[in-house]
C-alpha cells in the first residue's frame, strides 16, 4: 500500500515580515514529497491552531526571526495542549540562538533548526519522527 | 602537431547569461556608441546621469540606523545633526507599518523594537523638537502608512514655520514590493496604488523639494530574485505607479523627476556593474519613449545601491568586511547616487559601532585612495562590460513582458504570482549553495571550526512599550474628540470616492487621530489584503 504523505503546516507568527525561509523550506519539503501548508503572515497563535487542526497536519514549522520564538512558542504549544493537539510534531526555524534551544525543546518543540539548516537535515529529521 | 584540447568549465551568471572566456570587438560591434552609450550626464544616461559624477560630487554615504521611541530618536538626529550629518533615517516599529496603535493586541511584544513608534501626531512633533525640517532632509522608511506620515511631518512643518516649499525628505512608499518582498502592507493591491497616487499628486502640487517615492528592487532581490528580476520587477512597479497618477491627468514631467530607485548589490562582480548601466540606460529608454517625457531630470534613474545583505554570510564574518569593499567598489563604478553598506556583523546581531565605522570607511577608501571619483565611467568602452550590459538589458526587457503577458505587474503580485516566482529563485539558490554547487566561501567552501557566535537581537524593554503606551492614552485623553469623530467620518466619506486623501488624513492627524484610527477607517471602505499563499 502506499503511504500517504506527510502533512506539514509551515506558519509564520507575529508581524514579522521575512517569509523567505519559510517559503524556501516549504519548497524544499515539497520537493521532498511532503504536503505543505503555508499560512502567509502575520497569524495569531490562535489562527495557526486552528489551521492546524483544519488541515490535520501532522508537522507544526514556526518561521520566527523576530528573537521572540520563546514567548510565541511557549503560547502556541498551551493553545494546542488545550485543543488536544499534543501528538503534533512542532519544529521552529529562523534566527534562534543556541542557549535557547535546549530551552524550547524544554517546551516541547521536537527540534530547532537555526538559518542555514539544510534541507536534509530537516527532511530526514521529520521523516524519522513524523507521529503516524 | 596534434593540438591538446583545452577543456574550459561553462560559466552562467545569476541572469542565465552564458559568459565567454574573451571579449573582443566583435562582441560590441552591434551597440551604436551614440546612441546606446553616449556621454555621461546625457541621454540614455549609460555613463551616469551628471556629466561630471563624483569628480564633482561623490557619492552621498548613508547609514542605516533606527531607535525606539520618539524622544531618544530625537536625541539620536541631534547628535547626528551635531556631527554634521545632513541626511536622517528613520525607521519605524513593525505595529507603525502595519498601522497599528501601541496598545493593540496584536502589537504585542513589538512596541519599539526595530523602529521608532508612532501613535499620534505627538510622537512625530517629539521625535523632530528642534530640528528644522527645511534644513535637514528625512528619509521615511514607511510604506502602507506613507500616507500618515507624510500628513504627520507636513503638520510638525507647519508647527515649526516651515513653508511647504521649503520641506525636505524622502518617503519610502513603494507598496507593491512589501507584498513581494517585507511584508508590512494593510490594504488590497488597488486602493494601496491609489494612496501612493495621492502622496505623489500632494507632493508634486505642495511640497515641490520632496521625494515621494523609492522604489525597492532591493528588497525583492533580497527576498531571493535574481539581477534581472530585481530590475524588471522594480521598473514595472515604478511605471505602474507612474501610469496611475498620470491617469490623473498630472504631465509626466510635473513628478517623475522626484521618483528614485533603492537597489542591491551583491553578486558578481561584473554583472552587477553591467545591471546598473543596463538599468540607467532602460529607464531612460522607457521615460522617454513610452511614457514621453521632455524633460532630461525625468530620464534620469537616480538610485541608492548599497546593502548587499544577501550576500554577507555568518560564517567566518570578518569575510564581510572584504565582501562589503567589493560591493561598495560595484556601486562605485555603477555611478550610484547614494551608498548604504550593510556592516560585517549584521547577519547575527545588532551593527557594533566599530562596524558601521569600517562600512564607512571603506566607501571613503575608495574615494580618497583608490582613485574612484578621478573619471567618470571607467569600465566605458571594455568589450565585455558592455556586451553585458547589452544582454541584460535586453534580458530585463524580456522579464518585463513576460510579466505583462500574465495581465501586469498588479495583477502578478495581487494574484502571488510575483511572491512565487521569487520564492522558487529563493529556493534554487539555496538549494544550489547546499549542493555546493553555487560557492560561498566559509559557507560550502574553505570552511572552519569556529566558536559559536551567539544572535543578537533588538533589545526588547517592555517598560518603554508602557511608556509608549501611557503617551498615548494622554493624548487620547486630552484631545477633543468630536474633532477626531469628525475628521475621521470625513475621511470616509473621501475614501468612498476618488478624491485625494492627503487634505482629510491631515485633518485627522491634527485632530490627534490615533494611526490605528486612521487606518480603521480606511480598511472600513477598502478591506485588507489577502494574501496569496502559491507554493
Amino acid at each position: 500500500m502506499k503511504k500517504n504523505p506527510i502533512r506539514v503546516l509551515i506558519a509564520k507568527p507575529g508581524l514579522d515580515g521575512h517569509d523567505r525561509g519559510a517559503k524556501v523550506v516549504a519548497l524544499a519539503l515539497k520537493q521532498a514529497g511532503m504536503e505543505v501548508i503555508y499560512t502567509g503572515l502575520r497569524q495569531t497563535v490562535d489562527q495557526i491552531t486552528n489551521t492546524a487542526l483544519q488541515e490535520d497536519v501532522q508537522v507544526v514549522g514556526l518561521s520566527i526571526l523576530s528573537g521572540a520564538h520563546l514567548p510565541i512558542t511557549k503560547k502556541l504549544l498551551q493553545k494546542m495542549k488545550k485543543e488536544g493537539l499534543e501528538e503534533m510534531m512542532v519544529l521552529v526555524g529562523g534566527n534562534v540562538p543556541k542557549a535557547d534551544i535546549a530551552k524550547m525543546k524544554k517546551l516541547g518543540v521536537k527540534e530547532v533548526f537555526p538559518t542555514g539548516s539544510r534541507f536534509e537535515d530537516i527532511v530526514s529529521f521529520i521523516q524519522s519522527n513524523v507521529p503516524n | 602537431m596534434k593540438k591538446k584540447k583545452i577543456e574550459l568549465p561553462d560559466v552562467v551568471l545569476e541572469s542565465g547569461i552564458k559568459v565567454k572566456p574573451i571579449y573582443g570587438p566583435e562582441d560590441v560591434k552591434d551597440i551604436d556608441f551614440k546612441e546606446d552609450i553616449g556621454a555621461p550626464g546625457e541621454y540614455p544616461f549609460t555613463r551616469g546621469i551628471h556629466k561630471y559624477m563624483y569628480r564633482f560630487r561623490p557619492f552621498t554615504m548613508r547609514q542605516y540606523s533606527g531607535f525606539a521611541t520618539a524622544t531618544e530618536t530625537n536625541k539620536r538626529f541631534k547628535y547626528l545633526i551635531k556631527h554634521g550629518q545632513t541626511g536622517l533615517n528613520v525607521a519605524f516599529d513593525l505595529p507603525t507599518q502595519c498601522g497599528l496603535d501601541s496598545d493593540d493586541p496584536l502589537a504585542e511584544g513589538e512596541v519599539g523594537r526595530v523602529g521608532m513608534a508612532i501613535d499620534t501626531l505627538r510622537d512625530m512633533e517629539d521625535a523632530f523638537k528642534g530640528i528644522p525640517l527645511d534644513k535637514i532632509s528625512t528619509s521615511l522608511t514607511i510604506n502602507s502608512m506613507a500616507p500618515i506620515m507624510l500628513a504627520m511631518y507636513v503638520t510638525v512643518a507647519e508647527k515649526q514655520g516651515v513653508p511647504p516649499e521649503e520641506v525636505r525628505g524622502t518617503l519610502q512608499n513603494d507598496i507593491l514590493k512589501e507584498y513581494i518582498g517585507r511584508g508590512t502592507w494593510v490594504f488590497p493591491v488597488e486602493p494601496s496604488i491609489k494612496l501612493i497616487g495621492d502622496t505623489i499628486e500632494y507632493c508634486s502640487k505642495n511640497l515641490p523639494k520632496y521625494y515621494p517615492v523609492s522604489v525597492c528592487g532591493y528588497h525583492i532581490r533580497e527576498s531571493g530574485a535574481n539581477p534581472v528580476q530585481e530590475i524588471a520587477y522594480a521598473f514595472l512597479i515604478a511605471k505602474a505607479y507612474i501610469q496611475h497618477v498620470l491617469d490623473r491627468g498630472l504631465d509626466v514631467d510635473d513628478f517623475v523627476p522626484r521618483f528614485s530607485f533603492n537597489f542591491d548589490i551583491h553578486g558578481n562582480l561584473f554583472e552587477q556593474i553591467a545591471k546598473f548601466r543596463a538599468a540607467r540606460r532602460l529607464w531612460a529608454r522607457i521615460v522617454k519613449e513610452d511614457l514621453g517625457a521632455k524633460n532630461p531630470k525625468s530620464m534620469q534613474m537616480k538610485m541608492i545601491a548599497g546593502g548587499g545583505g544577501g550576500g554577507l554570510t555568518i560564517e567566518q564574518p570578518e569575510n564581510n568586511i572584504v565582501r562589503g569593499a567589493y560591493y561598495a567598489l560595484i556601486s562605485a563604478l555603477s555611478g550610484t547616487q547614494t551608498m548604504a553598506l550593510c556592516s560585517y556583523d549584521e547577519a547575527y546581531t545588532i551593527p557594533s559601532e566599530k562596524a558601521a565605522v569600517i562600512s564607512l570607511r571603506t566607501m571613503q577608501i575608495l574615494l580618497d585612495e583608490m582613485g574612484l571619483r578621478d573619471t567618470v565611467d571607467p569600465l566605458a568602452g571594455s568589450y565585455y562590460i558592455e556586451s553585458l550590459t547589452s544582454e541584460l538589458e535586453k534580458k530585463i526587457v524580456d522579464m518585463m513582458e513576460k510579466v505583462e503577458k500574465k495581465g501586469g505587474i498588479v495583477k502578478a503580485v495581487a494574484d502571488g504570482y510575483i511572491q512565487n516566482e521569487v520564492a522558487k529563485q529563493a529556493f534554487l539558490l539555496e538549494k544550489g549553495i547546499q549542493e555546493g554547487k553555487i560557492i560561498k566561501v566559509g559557507v560550502n567552501k574553505y570552511q572552519a571550526e569556529e566558536e559559536e557566535r551567539e544572535i543578537e537581537f533588538h533589545d526588547y524593554k517592555a517598560e518603554e512599550a508602557e511608556v509608549q503606551i501611557k503617551r498615548l492614552k494622554k493624548v487620547k485623553k486630552d484631545r477633543d474628540d468630536s474633532k477626531v469623530a469628525k475628521a475621521l467620518k470625513e475621511l470616509k466619506k473621501a475614501a468612498e470616492t476618488d478624491e485625494n486623501l492627503m487634505d482629510y488624513v491631515i485633518d485627522a492627524v491634527r485632530a490627534y487621530a490615533t494611526v490605528g484610527e486612521i487606518t480603521s477607517t480606511m480598511k472600513e471602505v477598502y478591506g485588507e489584503f489577502k494574501e496569496p499563499v502559491r507554493l
